[in-house]
Protein backbone atom coordinates (compact mmCIF):
# COMPACT_ATOMS: atom_id res chain seq x y z
CA UNK A 1 0.00 0.00 0.00
CA UNK A 2 1.74 3.61 -0.85
CA UNK A 3 -0.71 5.29 2.05
CA UNK A 4 -0.02 5.74 5.63
CA UNK A 5 -3.03 4.49 6.79
CA UNK A 6 -3.88 3.10 10.11
CA UNK A 7 -3.87 -0.87 10.10
CA UNK A 8 -6.15 -3.14 11.03
CA UNK A 9 -6.02 -6.59 12.02
CA UNK A 10 -7.10 -8.19 8.69
CA UNK A 11 -4.07 -5.62 6.72
CA UNK A 12 -2.41 -9.16 8.59
CA UNK A 13 -3.57 -11.72 6.99
CA UNK A 14 -1.40 -12.29 4.25
CA UNK A 15 0.46 -14.17 7.28
CA UNK A 16 -2.07 -16.93 7.61
CA UNK A 17 -1.21 -17.04 3.91
CA UNK A 18 1.89 -17.54 4.33
CA UNK A 19 2.19 -20.14 7.21
CA UNK A 20 -0.72 -22.01 5.38
CA UNK A 21 1.56 -22.64 2.71
CA UNK A 22 4.73 -23.74 5.20
CA UNK A 23 2.64 -25.61 6.94
CA UNK A 24 1.67 -27.81 4.33
CA UNK A 25 5.05 -28.39 4.29
CA UNK A 26 5.32 -30.25 7.72
CA UNK A 27 1.77 -32.22 7.82
CA UNK A 28 -0.39 -31.63 4.70
CA UNK A 29 -3.71 -32.25 6.66
CA UNK A 30 -3.54 -28.58 7.47
CA UNK A 31 -4.31 -27.98 3.84
CA UNK A 32 -8.33 -28.68 5.05
CA UNK A 33 -7.86 -25.39 6.33
CA UNK A 34 -7.59 -24.24 2.68
CA UNK A 35 -11.52 -24.35 2.89
CA UNK A 36 -12.16 -21.35 4.58
CA UNK A 37 -10.55 -19.33 1.58
CA UNK A 38 -13.90 -20.72 -0.38
CA UNK A 39 -16.35 -21.17 2.01
CA UNK A 40 -15.97 -17.39 3.76
CA UNK A 41 -15.64 -15.41 0.53
CA UNK A 42 -18.88 -17.52 -1.09
CA UNK A 43 -20.87 -16.94 2.01
CA UNK A 44 -19.76 -13.02 2.19
CA UNK A 45 -21.35 -12.69 -1.35
CA UNK A 46 -24.10 -14.99 -0.72
CA UNK A 47 -25.34 -13.35 2.62
CA UNK A 48 -23.79 -10.41 2.48
CA UNK A 49 -23.76 -9.18 -1.41
CA UNK A 50 -20.45 -7.71 -1.02
CA UNK A 51 -16.68 -8.60 -2.05
CA UNK A 52 -15.93 -7.87 1.20
CA UNK A 53 -13.52 -10.81 1.04
CA UNK A 54 -11.39 -9.93 -1.69
CA UNK A 55 -11.54 -5.89 -0.94
CA UNK A 56 -10.23 -6.34 2.76
CA UNK A 57 -9.49 -10.23 3.81
CA UNK A 58 -7.78 -12.00 0.82
CA UNK A 59 -4.15 -13.44 2.29
CA UNK A 60 -3.49 -14.35 -1.04
CA UNK A 61 -3.94 -10.45 -2.12
CA UNK A 62 -2.17 -8.79 0.82
CA UNK A 63 0.94 -11.50 -0.20
CA UNK A 64 0.83 -10.82 -3.75
CA UNK A 65 0.83 -6.81 -3.16
CA UNK A 66 3.48 -7.14 -0.65
CA UNK A 67 6.12 -9.77 -2.87
CA UNK A 68 5.31 -6.63 -5.57
CA UNK A 69 4.96 -3.60 -4.33
CA UNK A 70 7.19 -3.70 -0.88
CA UNK A 71 9.77 -6.45 -1.96
CA UNK A 72 9.32 -4.54 -5.29
CA UNK A 73 9.54 -8.08 -7.78
CA UNK A 74 6.78 -7.02 -10.03
CA UNK A 75 7.42 -5.05 -13.25
CA UNK A 76 4.14 -3.24 -12.82
CA UNK A 77 2.92 -3.69 -16.25
CA UNK A 78 -0.29 -3.82 -18.08
CA UNK A 79 -1.90 -7.43 -17.76
CA UNK A 80 -2.78 -8.28 -21.54
CA UNK A 81 -6.22 -7.73 -22.44
CA UNK A 82 -7.20 -11.34 -23.30
CA UNK A 83 -7.08 -11.90 -19.67
CA UNK A 84 -8.85 -9.26 -18.27
CA UNK A 85 -11.66 -10.37 -21.06
CA UNK A 86 -14.89 -12.08 -20.03
CA UNK A 87 -13.93 -15.03 -22.10
CA UNK A 88 -11.03 -15.84 -20.41
CA UNK A 89 -12.33 -15.07 -16.63
CA UNK A 90 -15.28 -17.39 -17.24
CA UNK A 91 -13.14 -19.79 -19.28
CA UNK A 92 -10.41 -20.15 -16.51
CA UNK A 93 -13.28 -20.48 -13.78
CA UNK A 94 -14.60 -23.29 -15.63
CA UNK A 95 -11.50 -25.00 -15.80
CA UNK A 96 -10.61 -24.43 -12.26
CA UNK A 97 -14.14 -25.83 -11.29
CA UNK A 98 -13.70 -29.17 -13.45
CA UNK A 99 -10.21 -29.62 -12.57
CA UNK A 100 -11.61 -29.13 -8.64
CA UNK A 101 -14.27 -32.17 -9.33
CA UNK A 102 -11.88 -34.41 -10.51
CA UNK A 103 -9.81 -33.67 -7.42
CA UNK A 104 -13.25 -34.32 -5.36
CA UNK A 105 -13.52 -37.52 -7.77
CA UNK A 106 -10.10 -39.16 -6.51
CA UNK A 107 -10.90 -38.22 -3.20
CA UNK A 108 -13.95 -40.38 -3.61
CA UNK A 109 -12.01 -42.95 -5.48
CA UNK A 110 -10.08 -43.44 -2.36
CA UNK A 111 -13.53 -43.15 0.08
CA UNK A 112 -14.63 -46.20 -1.91
CA UNK A 113 -11.54 -48.30 -2.11
CA UNK A 114 -11.64 -48.15 -5.94
CA UNK A 115 -8.18 -46.17 -5.68
CA UNK A 116 -5.25 -45.40 -3.14
CA UNK A 117 -3.75 -42.80 -1.91
CA UNK A 118 -1.10 -40.95 -3.83
CA UNK A 119 1.12 -39.09 -1.65
CA UNK A 120 2.21 -36.33 -3.94
CA UNK A 121 1.43 -32.70 -4.80
CA UNK A 122 0.20 -32.01 -8.26
CA UNK A 123 1.29 -28.76 -9.30
CA UNK A 124 -0.03 -26.53 -12.07
CA UNK A 125 -2.25 -30.29 -12.81
CA UNK A 126 0.80 -31.54 -14.44
CA UNK A 127 3.61 -32.32 -12.15
CA UNK A 128 3.18 -34.90 -9.85
CA UNK A 129 5.27 -33.68 -6.77
CA UNK A 130 6.53 -36.81 -4.49
CA UNK A 131 5.08 -35.15 -0.85
CA UNK A 132 5.58 -38.14 1.40
CA UNK A 133 7.67 -35.87 3.89
CA UNK A 134 4.56 -34.32 5.03
CA UNK A 135 2.31 -37.43 6.03
CA UNK A 136 2.67 -39.32 8.85
CA UNK A 137 -0.37 -41.28 8.57
CA UNK A 138 -3.63 -40.36 9.93
CA UNK A 139 -6.23 -41.68 12.17
CA UNK A 140 -9.05 -40.74 10.11
CA UNK A 141 -9.28 -42.28 6.74
CA UNK A 142 -7.08 -41.81 3.54
CA UNK A 143 -9.71 -40.37 1.61
CA UNK A 144 -9.15 -37.34 4.38
CA UNK A 145 -5.51 -37.29 3.41
CA UNK A 146 -6.25 -37.84 -0.02
CA UNK A 147 -8.50 -34.64 -0.20
CA UNK A 148 -5.71 -32.98 1.58
CA UNK A 149 -3.45 -33.76 -0.72
CA UNK A 150 -5.58 -32.51 -3.94
CA UNK A 151 -6.37 -28.99 -2.31
CA UNK A 152 -2.72 -28.24 -1.80
CA UNK A 153 -2.31 -28.59 -5.28
CA UNK A 154 -4.91 -26.18 -5.78
CA UNK A 155 -3.95 -23.75 -3.48
CA UNK A 156 0.25 -24.14 -4.88
CA UNK A 157 -0.96 -24.16 -8.24
CA UNK A 158 -2.82 -21.08 -7.84
CA UNK A 159 0.07 -19.62 -5.72
CA UNK A 160 2.45 -20.25 -8.31
CA UNK A 161 0.21 -19.08 -11.26
CA UNK A 162 -0.36 -15.36 -8.69
CA UNK A 163 3.23 -15.33 -8.53
CA UNK A 164 4.00 -15.36 -11.87
CA UNK A 165 1.33 -12.44 -13.22
CA UNK A 166 2.81 -11.00 -9.93
CA UNK A 167 6.42 -10.80 -11.85
CA UNK A 168 5.12 -10.36 -15.01
CA UNK A 169 2.44 -7.84 -14.73
CA UNK A 170 1.18 -5.87 -11.36
CA UNK A 171 1.16 -7.36 -7.91
CA UNK A 172 -2.41 -8.39 -7.45
CA UNK A 173 -2.86 -9.85 -11.37
CA UNK A 174 -4.09 -13.05 -9.86
CA UNK A 175 -7.22 -10.85 -8.70
CA UNK A 176 -8.46 -10.41 -12.30
CA UNK A 177 -8.42 -14.23 -13.06
CA UNK A 178 -8.93 -15.54 -9.09
CA UNK A 179 -11.70 -17.86 -9.52
CA UNK A 180 -13.25 -17.24 -6.26
CA UNK A 181 -12.85 -13.29 -7.48
CA UNK A 182 -15.22 -14.30 -10.92
CA UNK A 183 -17.54 -16.09 -8.48
CA UNK A 184 -18.35 -13.90 -5.75
CA UNK A 185 -18.71 -10.81 -8.08
CA UNK A 186 -21.26 -13.40 -10.41
CA UNK A 187 -22.65 -14.26 -7.42
CA UNK A 188 -23.09 -10.14 -6.10
CA UNK A 189 -24.13 -9.31 -9.66
CA UNK A 190 -27.07 -12.23 -9.03
CA UNK A 191 -27.93 -10.77 -6.20
CA UNK A 192 -28.49 -7.14 -6.90
CA UNK A 193 -30.32 -7.99 -9.84
CA UNK A 194 -32.80 -10.02 -7.71
CA UNK A 195 -33.03 -7.49 -5.52
CA UNK B 1 -21.19 25.46 -10.46
CA UNK B 2 -18.03 26.53 -12.64
CA UNK B 3 -14.83 25.18 -11.79
CA UNK B 4 -12.07 27.48 -11.67
CA UNK B 5 -9.03 25.37 -12.89
CA UNK B 6 -8.31 22.08 -14.69
CA UNK B 7 -10.17 18.97 -12.52
CA UNK B 8 -8.61 15.67 -12.83
CA UNK B 9 -10.24 12.87 -11.69
CA UNK B 10 -10.01 8.96 -12.19
CA UNK B 11 -12.60 7.49 -14.37
CA UNK B 12 -13.03 3.13 -14.02
CA UNK B 13 -14.17 0.95 -17.52
CA UNK B 14 -16.87 -0.82 -14.96
CA UNK B 15 -17.87 -3.67 -17.74
CA UNK B 16 -14.17 -4.76 -16.95
CA UNK B 17 -13.89 -3.73 -13.28
CA UNK B 18 -13.18 -6.89 -11.21
CA UNK B 19 -14.02 -5.37 -7.89
CA UNK B 20 -10.80 -6.50 -6.44
CA UNK B 21 -10.33 -3.30 -4.18
CA UNK B 22 -7.02 -2.30 -4.94
CA UNK B 23 -7.64 0.90 -5.88
CA UNK B 24 -9.84 1.62 -3.10
CA UNK B 25 -6.98 0.54 -0.36
CA UNK B 26 -4.68 2.92 -2.38
CA UNK B 27 -7.34 6.11 -2.72
CA UNK B 28 -5.78 8.30 -0.10
CA UNK B 29 -8.91 10.53 -0.49
CA UNK B 30 -11.47 7.71 0.17
CA UNK B 31 -12.78 8.38 -2.72
CA UNK B 32 -13.17 4.90 -4.02
CA UNK B 33 -16.20 2.34 -2.54
CA UNK B 34 -17.43 -1.34 -4.39
CA UNK B 35 -21.21 -1.00 -3.72
CA UNK B 36 -23.06 -4.34 -4.07
CA UNK B 37 -19.33 -6.00 -4.72
CA UNK B 38 -20.00 -5.52 -8.69
CA UNK B 39 -17.70 -2.59 -9.68
CA UNK B 40 -15.25 0.07 -8.42
CA UNK B 41 -17.33 3.42 -8.03
CA UNK B 42 -15.71 6.98 -8.10
CA UNK B 43 -16.99 9.56 -5.80
CA UNK B 44 -15.88 12.76 -8.54
CA UNK B 45 -16.02 15.15 -5.75
CA UNK B 46 -13.78 13.60 -3.33
CA UNK B 47 -11.30 12.25 -6.23
CA UNK B 48 -8.31 14.74 -6.50
CA UNK B 49 -6.59 12.55 -9.37
CA UNK B 50 -3.71 11.50 -8.16
CA UNK B 51 -3.59 8.52 -10.25
CA UNK B 52 -2.85 5.75 -7.73
CA UNK B 53 -5.60 3.54 -7.96
CA UNK B 54 -4.79 3.55 -11.79
CA UNK B 55 -1.39 2.52 -10.93
CA UNK B 56 -2.57 -0.20 -8.63
CA UNK B 57 -5.33 -1.61 -10.90
CA UNK B 58 -4.01 -4.73 -11.50
CA UNK B 59 -6.92 -5.12 -14.54
CA UNK B 60 -5.65 -1.86 -15.48
CA UNK B 61 -9.13 -0.38 -15.82
CA UNK B 62 -8.60 2.89 -14.26
CA UNK B 63 -7.69 5.94 -16.21
CA UNK B 64 -7.33 9.63 -15.43
CA UNK B 65 -9.54 12.38 -17.33
CA UNK B 66 -9.08 16.16 -17.34
CA UNK B 67 -12.21 18.00 -16.94
CA UNK B 68 -11.05 21.95 -18.51
CA UNK B 69 -11.47 25.24 -17.01
CA UNK B 70 -15.04 26.46 -17.10
CA UNK B 71 -16.82 23.07 -18.47
CA UNK B 72 -19.66 22.38 -16.14
CA UNK B 73 -19.58 19.48 -13.61
CA UNK B 74 -22.15 18.25 -15.19
CA UNK B 75 -20.32 17.33 -18.42
CA UNK B 76 -18.78 14.92 -16.60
Amino acid sequence: MGTNKKKNWYDYLWLASLLYLILGFFNILFAWLGLLCFLIPLGISAVKGNKTYCNHYCGRGQLLDLLGNKLKLSRKKDIPALIRSRGFRYGFLTFFLIMFGNMLFTTYLVFSDAGSLKQAVQLLWTFKLPWHFAYHGTIAADWVAQFAFGFYSVMLTSTVLGIITMVLYKPRSWCVYCPMGTMTQQICKLKDKSS
Amino acid sequence: MTLQKNKRYAVVDETHCVACGSCMKECPKGAITIPCGITAKIDTEKCVGCGLCAKACPASVIHIEILKRGEEDGNK
